[in-house]
């Protein structure tokens, strides 16, 4: 390792000791500001680590995170809690593996269409179940977690996610993505099996947002399908992709923290339009910063005369 | 059974009814629009606003919503949509801008609308009278929504198929590079079916609000219909999109009626998945080579 | 064929397939010995980019068999045809612009069954690269390439697979004169090393230079096969080329 990367490292250990002794020194309002922060960052991520190589517009957070809440309501009180989280995770990656079985051969475009109803369809689904089968709508979450121990639990998903977007960038895996992101025909030309790459790396982005939605339902003391499948989750993790830049690993996150401070404050002060704004929000982004602002920078950065002799790519 | 069925085609009528204008805007000006069911309620609100504040007739009411429903959707593409037309370098890029900034758009008018009339369930009472149909009672505003819904949409294919401008249309969906070749204005034809899509939705919204009870955020729900009947009749196809809506539409009530009303969902994308399997371009379209 | 002839590396017999009420590729046969170069010709819109995109799996047959050394390929999706080790290139070329050359040379290399060590992978970068006439340009975007340099490029991607047999889609199209001499004399190094190769081409003087035989299609269908100076001097293949004449 060169004395940057160990550098860089020492960095971000330091910077993730000072993460997580925090909770020990911030009052409740930040606290639950920080989780918000750590929430979207997981999310944003999660969802670049699919939709960003492949180009995939995934409006299917919701979906994912709702399905985890929904097993924490059901299951919170009944088993231990490693144990309702390794079943969100399983419940999670099933119906990506289902999903992704059956859409990601169509196109793009189909992919989107079925994303962008596939909330609606789970909550109703959800639904349809508890008032036929168990006769229940709306559950109380009473499980022994704090909002300490939520904070934990995402600042640790966070760095699994990082952890695992690295080696998957650094994997033959994610080298077919990038190929099957620039031409999908080329992809298959050169013996990569498409559909499995991209069902492998939609259930692995799917589980991520799945354990999103787990680790926060204790946030909320009572959960029905409404609060669980919330569709504006969806919306806000796509345009804080966006804004940061789904085409590398920690885009999404430069995008989810200022966006969150911003939803934050739009929710607090102006409820009544915060729709109407963020709206406008999103198209100034996708207008202004097509590539997001990872892409601006590049670009910008790109301007500088490069060395004469190029050098050779080994990655 | 026939009751299932009568409802079933109904509901199907209006499916293909919402879904032709969609079928405009994204086979012929390629806009995939996310917030296409945000503008049909818009259309229902107007129709709403009309009828409660003028007492003005919703058939009126179509004569003002319309062209105003052409007229904001002629502007919108020349002002938000050129510039990405203009940007994109190909197709399936300008699909995925398009997507991007429709969404944007469905936040925005779903947020107008919000702050306007706020989260509540809106309806009005006109024609709601009893009718006997082949024995089976149905509301009169239905019937005339069903039937208004046959008219329109036989006036757009009559004008797609028979006339100059509408062959121009078609050339563009089916070949804007071609189109152009045979000294067509893409991107002029381009907006007038964009507009004319905006046209069929505001009309759908205004005959739709005439029955239904509708909120500032029931947009998407009619957003999702409209793109899986599109999508299975295959993109740009009108006759597609009747045979698709209908199917959709005879599915869900006969589910509705002999298994669960709570699956009619499920069961929409069952059959949009099984068509999309077995067809990838949708019923009635192009395969592609 | 003599009987002296080897197995032939690629056999299509009866290869159909319909587009809609269009019959794009109508029974078609066709084989290609191993170490041969066989050309595949006809006027445009005859099918011969629908018959290529049957044999390397972009398109599945309505009908029609295609045995790919020794085993049934038809109806196989396109990863595991060319994992088999049949490559191509595209009639419209596609470089991975968004990559360097050493990486879209990389992308044929990745995939393999089993698996190249890195060192192996960079190693046969650096040998493909030269091997097309790109020496040192790895590190280049591929997006800055001349049109000649994209193909080379794509060349090398396809070599890079290490194919039995190679499909090339009008890789000579579009070449300037001094181009196209370096384009053939790379093709006929590739045989030289013992590579089949089944190329569509409407360059003349490549294909007589270049091919051992030659099939020619029109609407679909075979209408002449032989050595290329007997099938093009066949009357069925001009008048499919260049219309019947009318005071004949």
């Amino acid at each position: 390792m060169s004395p940057t990367q160990i550098a860089a490292l020492a960095a971000g250990g330091a910077g993730l000791v000072v993460l997580a002794l925090l909770p020990f020194y911030i009052d409740a309002y930040y606290l639950s500001l920080s989780i918000s922060l750590l929430q979207f960052t997981v999310l944003a991520t999660a969802w670049g680590l699919f939709s960003g190589p492949t180009r995939y517009v995934s409006l299917a957070t919701t979906a994912f995170f709702g399905v985890g809440a929904y097993t924490v309501a059901v299951l919170g009180e009944l088993l231990a809690w490693p144990l309702v989280l390794l079943i969100a995770t399983a419940i999670g990656a099933l119906m990506a593996l289902i999903v992704g079985i059956s859409t990601l051969r169509l196109s793009g475009l189909h992919f989107v269409i079925f994303t962008f109803g596939l909330a609606e369809l789970v909550r109703q689904l959800v639904i349809w179940y508890e008032v036929n089968k168990t006769r229940v709508l709306g559950r109380y979450v009473f499980v022994d977690i704090t909002q300490s121990d939520i904070y934990w639990q995402l600042l640790a998903l966070a760095v699994a996610v990082f952890v695992i977007g690295w080696l998957i960038a650094r994997s033959r895996l994610g080298f077919a993505l990038r190929i099957i992101g620039e031409d999908e025909t080329v992809a298959k030309h050169c013996g990569i099996n498409v559909t499995l790459a991209k069902v492998t790396l939609f259930t692995i982005s799917a589980v991520f947002i799945t354990l999103v939605g787990a680790i926060m339902a204790p946030r909320w003391t009572y959960i029905e399908p409404s609060i669980a499948f919330n569709p504006t989750i969806s919306f806000q993790v796509v345009i804080m992709a966006l804004l940061g830049g789904a085409h590398r690993l920690w885009g999404p996150a430069v995008g989810s923290i200022p966006l969150t401070l911003l939803f934050e404050f739009l929710s607090t002060r102006f409820p009544a339009t915060s729709t109407l704004i963020i709206g406008i929000v999103f198209l100034l982004i996708v207008y202004a910063l097509p590539s997001g602002v990872v892409g601006l920078w590049e670009r910008v950065s790109r301007r500088k005369p490069e060395p004469p002799v190029a050098p050779q790519v080994q990655a | 059974m026939t009751n299932a069925i009568f409802t079933g085609l109904m509901l199907g009528g209006m499916y293909a009814l919402i879904a032709m204008g969609l079928t405009l805007q994204y086979g012929v000006a390629r806009i995939m629009n996310l917030s296409y069911g945000e503008f049909l309620v818009a259309a229902s609100f107007a129709s709403y606003w009309l009828f409660t504040g003028w007492a003005l007739n919703p058939l009126l009411g179509l004569a003002i919503v319309v062209p105003i429903g052409f007229g904001v959707s002629i502007i919108l593409y020349r002002v938000l949509l050129t510039p990405l037309v203009r940007r994109a370098p190909t197709r399936d890029a300008l699909e995925v801008d398009s997507l991007l900034a429709t969404f944007g758009m469905m936040f925005i008018v779903q947020g107008i609308m919000l702050t306007m009339f706020g989260g509540a369930y809106f309806s009005y009472s006109f024609l709601s009278i009893p009718v006997t149909v082949f024995g089976e009672t149905l509301a009169l505003n239905r019937l005339i929504a069903f039937g208004l819904a046959v008219v329109f949409g036989l006036a757009l294919y009559l004008a797609l198929t028979r006339t100059r401008f509408g062959t121009a249309i078609r050339a563009v969906a089916v070949d804007p590079t071609a189109a152009r070749l045979v000294a067509i204005d893409v991107t002029s034809v381009s907006a007038f079916a964009f507009a004319l899509g905006g046209a069929m939705v505001a009309a759908a919204g205004v005959l739709v609000s005439m029955f239904l009870t509708f909120s500032a955020s029931s947009g998407v729900i009619f957003t999702m219909k409209a793109l899986m009947v599109v999508v299975m009749g295959g993109v740009g196809n009108l006759l597609g999109c009747l045979v698709a809506g209908l199917a959709l539409g005879l599915s869900e009530s006969l589910v509705a009626t002999f298994v669960d009303p709570g699956l009619t969902l499920a069961v929409n994308f069952a059959l949009f998945l099984g068509v999309l399997l077995v067809k990838p371009a949708g019923l009635f379209g192009r395969a592609q080579r | 064929m003599t009987a002296a002839s080897p197995a032939p590396v690629l056999e299509v017999s009866g290869l159909t397939r319909a587009f809609g009420g269009l019959v794009a590729v109508n029974a078609i046969d066709l084989a290609v010995q191993t170490g041969q170069i066989v050309g595949l010709l006809g006027p445009n819109g005859s099918g011969k980019t629908t018959a290529l995109n049957l044999m390397s799996g972009v398109l599945r047959p309505d009908s029609g068999s295609i045995r790919f050394a020794g085993q049934a390929i038809e109806g196989l999706p396109a990863h595991r045809i060319a994992r088999l080790g049949l490559a191509r290139t595209f009639q419209l070329v596609r470089v991975l612009n968004g990559m360097s050359c050493a990486e879209n040379v990389k992308a044929g290399l990745a995939f393999h069954r089993p698996p190249l060590s890195r060192g192996e992978i960079d190693e046969s970068v650096d040998r493909l690269l030269r091997r097309v006439g790109l020496a040192n340009r790895g590190g280049l975007p591929a997006s800055g390439l001349t049109y000649i340099d994209c193909k080379r490029l794509e060349l090398a991607r396809a070599l890079a697979l290490k194919p039995r047999l190679l499909l090339l889609d009008e890789w000579l199209a579009g070449l300037n004169p001094s181009e196209l001499l370096i384009g053939i004399e790379l093709i006929r190094s590739l045989k030289d090393e013992g590579l089949s190769i089944l190329l569509v081409e409407h360059v003349m003087d490549a294909i007589r230079s270049l091919c051992d035989r030659c099939v020619v299609m029109n609407s679909g269908r075979r209408i002449a096969e032989g050595r290329p100076d007997e099938v093009l001097a066949d009357p069925a293949v001009i008048e499919a080329y260049l219309g019947v004449s009318t005071d004949a």
